[in-house]
């Protein structure tokens, strides 16, 4: 008599999404589609230069143009002691320019008026002179020693360096070298790039004096700890505090750092005491909000004639921007960088990381990544593909000597991971046969004589998703767990909130079929409500990949929680000791007499109605989660293209996509996130960064010259799955969201390096503009993103 | 003076000029006092209080604010209200009877065609100005339809299905 679970829309079922019904009436309601009465619009000045000392601000004309309510300088923030404000990685970022501007579309000013295009036009009244100073535009640069110094405003900083950090056993890797027969190289720059949702940030900062309050809209993936930022900088209660971030038009990352707009608005509203609009343009949003990448990467491994891998060096060289704002663990200075290779059975490893300022935006978030993975599978993925050419052996047998095994779990990594499931080598079966592998090297030397350059290329991977456990992970001291908080209702429907925030991944779907699953309340009687910190319970927000992995475990814990005391209430009912009750999916039952039996809706009523004595009344509970480890779901991406050798041009012939990320609550959203991550993979591999020229103008400042795919460029995906639960999550679930973007890049460049690598090249750097691809096949030499990049 | 806003500035700015515009939207008559210089885009999300329009870019690059202008799909962050006059605009809201969705609509939700929702009232105005003139596309037909329109979310490969999904059940509704 148990429910059917796939009718009810529990897990396993590809339930189209709840969230659509409003979005496909254009009746979502974006931070910009927030109208509050008496509102001002803000615009903010933005420095036109990348190095710049200010000798003066004149502000008087702005305040001259009709409809304007306030001017605000760094002078006025500094004078209320929010000129500055801490970054998520414990520096300090420029709100409004006081000393100095460090990159070219740094806050300068800001007007308040009562429409956004009055406000547009007192900026442009605004008279700033600037003492240009020279620009600094990559690490090299940045180290030289007659270099300006960026950071003169703080003490002991004498140098452009932020850090120097390392991991991991350096003896123990020396000796691997040494032992080696064969030792591989590559030397590589993964491309800043822009996350760039649709949606560009914004805020409605809402101070309300009678009551002390202060409610800001805004686009944030990580509410609370917005709440908490808040309080901080602006020295506010944080209970009069209220962050409502309501749908978002994407974040990929871009939504989680604070920026000086919000923190603006927030003034600006105070000193006004109406409520305050700022709405970022796309050009705005491209040069001065958190960026991804920008990370030379270097590396040799140690291998063995047979192609076992002894040892791994890795060096990383990262371009942080004028303030180190990284989002990111506090205890790791290159994110989880040292992730890299936790797919393959390495006894030893050795990491090095080098951080400098330039003068370029802050704010090195992590892009649909889980903080620099990104970076450390591209850079896992293209060694692997180096040393393989290098060992003369096949690429896909040098990945089934290396990859960790089945029975090998829970294994213990060189930087000490803990990877606990997964079958890494039928995954990257199941891609080959699909892809057809056994036929390929045929088919791309008869290819080759007909003047055809075709490439094959893989990359396989397991990454760290699903921050904390929260002794390992914490953003400024703050633990990262998640919650959720259910209420049942008497008539047995229900609302559930969680700590988490969707940006389209669809949680207002998908937590309701955890309930569903958990409790047999069918998903269409569950309400989920995200992203406003006076109702949702305590969470550090959506990134990482975190959301399933840490706020979906506590939806299934608080579920249980509720079932646990709805078995109560079934005992009641039944008359029976709670021992002698069975639970089926919507159901307790007396055992050995399933007729005699309660559904979880007649607890519900109960709970408000016929409660036992001794127990509390209602139907309601909240659970915190702290995982015990991160999930590690694994992927294995092959892609088979085919270069114009005349042009350079390069087409995605197939592309096979293998993903392993446990259970699946909706396989339909799953495979959209899956398809959403492998463009992104795509945008970056062939068109999507962002470069700046010697005077550290900002290269890609707007959507003609920041290329994006369009539906006509980006390939078709062919998609499988593999599935090895959890062994620690509640329902076996892994994180999913950035898998694609972050192993999907190298399985592009290697294709296309496959394809051309017989004229003597071993690397083109990200993007593999035509160009690129081109140079490296008329000269057979490496083709270096280094920048600043001519003729691109 | 704008009629955008319900809060009149103390001191009204002189020499503001303002055109009278009528502009059919969704079918009905429409009338706005705006200046010159006023987007379209802002005409609907503010002034008509249409805010499934959305601006994402600026540049006419990424179709976020794609209406239909006499039937063509335009961008309306680069069209000023005052060349609407006299035209007929056609939004997102337009699309779905109170009590029934377009197809297209249908098809976004049934092939997983959005997930964020920010693109996707553009995407189903230039997918529905496609199938108004061909009623049966084929992939690269609405790939190439569609590809002035950026999403970030989904890949575009769901968004085909979408469109072709509506495709077939709108010559399904007209062969009826």
């Amino acid at each position: 008599m148990a429910l059917d679970e796939l009718k009810i829309g529990g897990m396993g079922a590809s339930r189209r999404r709840v969230e659509d019904n409003r979005f496909i009436r254009g009746k979502g309601r974006y931070v910009d589609d927030v109208v509050l009465p008496g509102m001002l619009h803000m615009e903010i000045l933005r420095s036109p230069v990348a190095h710049a000392r200010i000798k003066s601000i004149d502000t008087t004309a702005a305040w001259e143009v009709p409809g304007v309510r306030l001017v605000l300088t760094g002078e006025t923030m500094a004078a209320r002691n929010l000129a500055w404000m801490p970054t998520l990685s414990y520096d300090t970022q420029a709100v409004l320019a006081t000393d100095k501007v460090r990159f070219q579309g740094q806050e300068v000013a800001a007007v308040i008026a009562d429409d956004p295009y009055i406000a547009k036009d007192a900026c442009s009244r605004i008279v700033v002179e600037y003492e240009s100073l020279p620009a600094i535009v990559n690490p090299v640069q940045a180290q030289d020693p007659n270099a300006p110094l960026i950071r003169d405003d703080k003490e002991n900083q004498a140098t452009n360096k932020i850090f120097d950090w390392e991991i991991g056993d350096k003896e123990a890797t020396d000796r691997a070298f040494a032992e080696a027969d064969v030792v591989s190289t590559v030397d590589l720059h993964y491309p800043r790039s822009h996350p760039s949702p649709l949606e560009p940030c914004g805020s409605i900062a809402d101070y309300d004096r009678a009551t002390g309050k202060l409610t800001v809209y805004m686009t944030t993936q990580a509410p609370h700890i917005i709440r908490a930022a808040v309080s901080l900088v602006a020295e506010l209660p944080e209970h009069m505090i209220r962050i409502i971030s309501p749908d978002l038009g994407g974040g990929f990352g871009n939504k989680v750092p604070v920026y000086p707009g919000y923190v603006i608005s927030i003034l600006a509203s105070i000193l006004t005491e109406r409520p305050v609009k700022w709405i970022e343009d796309k050009s705005g949003n491209l040069i001065s909000t958190g960026f991804g990448r920008d990370v030379y990467l270097q590396g040799q491994l140690a291998l063995r004639k047979d192609g076992k891998i002894l040892g791994m060096r890795m060096h990383t060289v990262s371009d942080h921007g004028a303030f180190y704002a990284d989002a990111q663990p506090t205890k790791f200075k290159i994110g989880l960088m040292h992730s890299t290779f936790a797919a393959y059975d390495v006894p030893a490893a050795h990491l090095t990381s080098e951080g400098f300022y330039t003068n370029k935006a802050p704010g090195g978030v992590a892009y649909r990544c889980s903080f620099r993975v990104t970076e450390a599978m591209f850079f896992q993925e293209r060694m692997m593909h180096a040393a393989a050419n290098d060992l003369g052996m096949d690429q896909a047998d040098f990945r089934r000597v290396n990859l960790v095994k089945d029975d090998m779990f829970p294994y213990r990594t060189a930087f000490g991971f803990l990877t606990d499931s997964g079958q890494y080598g039928k995954c990257l079966d199941v891609a080959l046969e699909a892809i057809g592998y056994d036929t390929f090297k045929e088919e791309q030397e008869e290819a080759r004589k007909r003047g055809k350059l075709l490439g094959i290329g893989i990359s396989t991977m397991t990454e760290p998703l699903g921050a904390g456990n929260s002794r390992e992970y914490d953003i400024l001291g703050i633990k990262m767990f998640d919650s959720a908080e259910l209420r049942v209702h008497m008539t047995g429907k229900a609302i559930l909130r969680t700590g988490a925030k969707t940006q389209g991944q669809g949680h207002e779907t998908t937590w309701a079929q955890i309930v569903a699953h958990e409790l047999g309340i069918p998903a269409d009687d569950i309400v989920v409500e995200e992203g406003d910190t006076d109702t949702a319970p305590f969470g550090m927000g959506t990134y990482a990949s975190r959301s399933t992995p840490v706020a979906g475990a506590a939806v299934a814990m608080v579920a249980r929680k509720i079932r646990a005391k709805a078995r109560k209430i079934a005992a009641h009912l039944l008359e029976v000791s709670e021992e002698d009750i069975e639970w089926e999916l919507g159901r307790f039952y007396v055992r050995g007499n399933e007729e005699r039996g309660v559904t979880i809706q007649d607890c519900a009523l109960a709970a408000y109605s016929n409660v036992p004595d001794g127990l509390e009344p209602g139907l309601e509970n909240v659970a915190y989660y702290d995982p015990p480890n991160l999930t590690w779901p694994f992927a294995a991406y092959v892609c088979k293209v085919e270069v114009d050798p005349q042009t350079g041009v390069w087409d995605v012939l197939k592309f096979v996509a293998v993903d392993d990320c446990g259970v699946r609550i909706n396989p339909m959203i799953v495979e959209g996130q899956i398809m959403g991550g492998l463009t992104e993979a795509y945008a970056m591999a062939s068109m999507q960064y962002i470069t700046f020229d010697e005077e550290g103008n900002c290269i890609g400042s707007n959507y003609m010259d920041y290329l994006l795919p369009t539906a006509w460029e980006t390939p078709g995906f062919e998609l499988h799955e593999v599935v090895t639960p959890c062994p620690h999550h509640p329902i076996g679930a892994k994180g999913i969201g950035e898998c694609a973007t972050v192993g999907g890049p190298a399985a592009f460049v290697n294709a296309v390096m496959n394809a051309i690598e017989h004229t003597g090249v071993r690397n083109v750097d990200m993007p593999l503009m035509p160009n690129r691809v081109y140079e490296a096949l008329q000269t057979g030499q490496n083709v270096s993103g280094m920048p600043p990049v001519k003729g691109d | 003076m704008t009629s955008l806003y319900e809060e009149v500035p103390a001191e009204v700015p002189a020499n503001v000029p303002t055109r009278r515009v009528t502009v059919t939207v969704n079918g009905e008559k429409r009338t706005v006092d705006v200046e010159p210089r006023l987007l379209l885009a802002h005409m609907l999300r503010q002034a008509l209080q249409l805010t499934g329009t959305h601006t994402g870019c600026d540049t006419t690059n990424c179709g976020a604010c794609t209406v239909l202008f006499d039937g063509r799909p335009i961008k309306s962050c680069t069209m000023l209200a005052v060349q609407a006059d006299g035209h007929d605009v056609e939004t997102v809201e337009g699309l779905a009877t109170a009590s029934e969705l377009h197809p297209i609509q249908e098809g976004f939700k049934q092939e997983h065609g959005l997930q964020c929702g920010y693109c996707t009232p553009g995407m189903m105005m230039a997918s529905k100005a496609l199938l108004e003139r061909n009623p049966n596309p084929t992939e690269d037909e609405i790939r190439w339809a569609l590809s002035g329109n950026l999403c970030r979310c989904t890949g575009y490969q769901n968004i085909v299905k979408s469109v072709m999904w509506a495709a077939e059940k709108m010559r399904a509704e007209e062969a009826e």
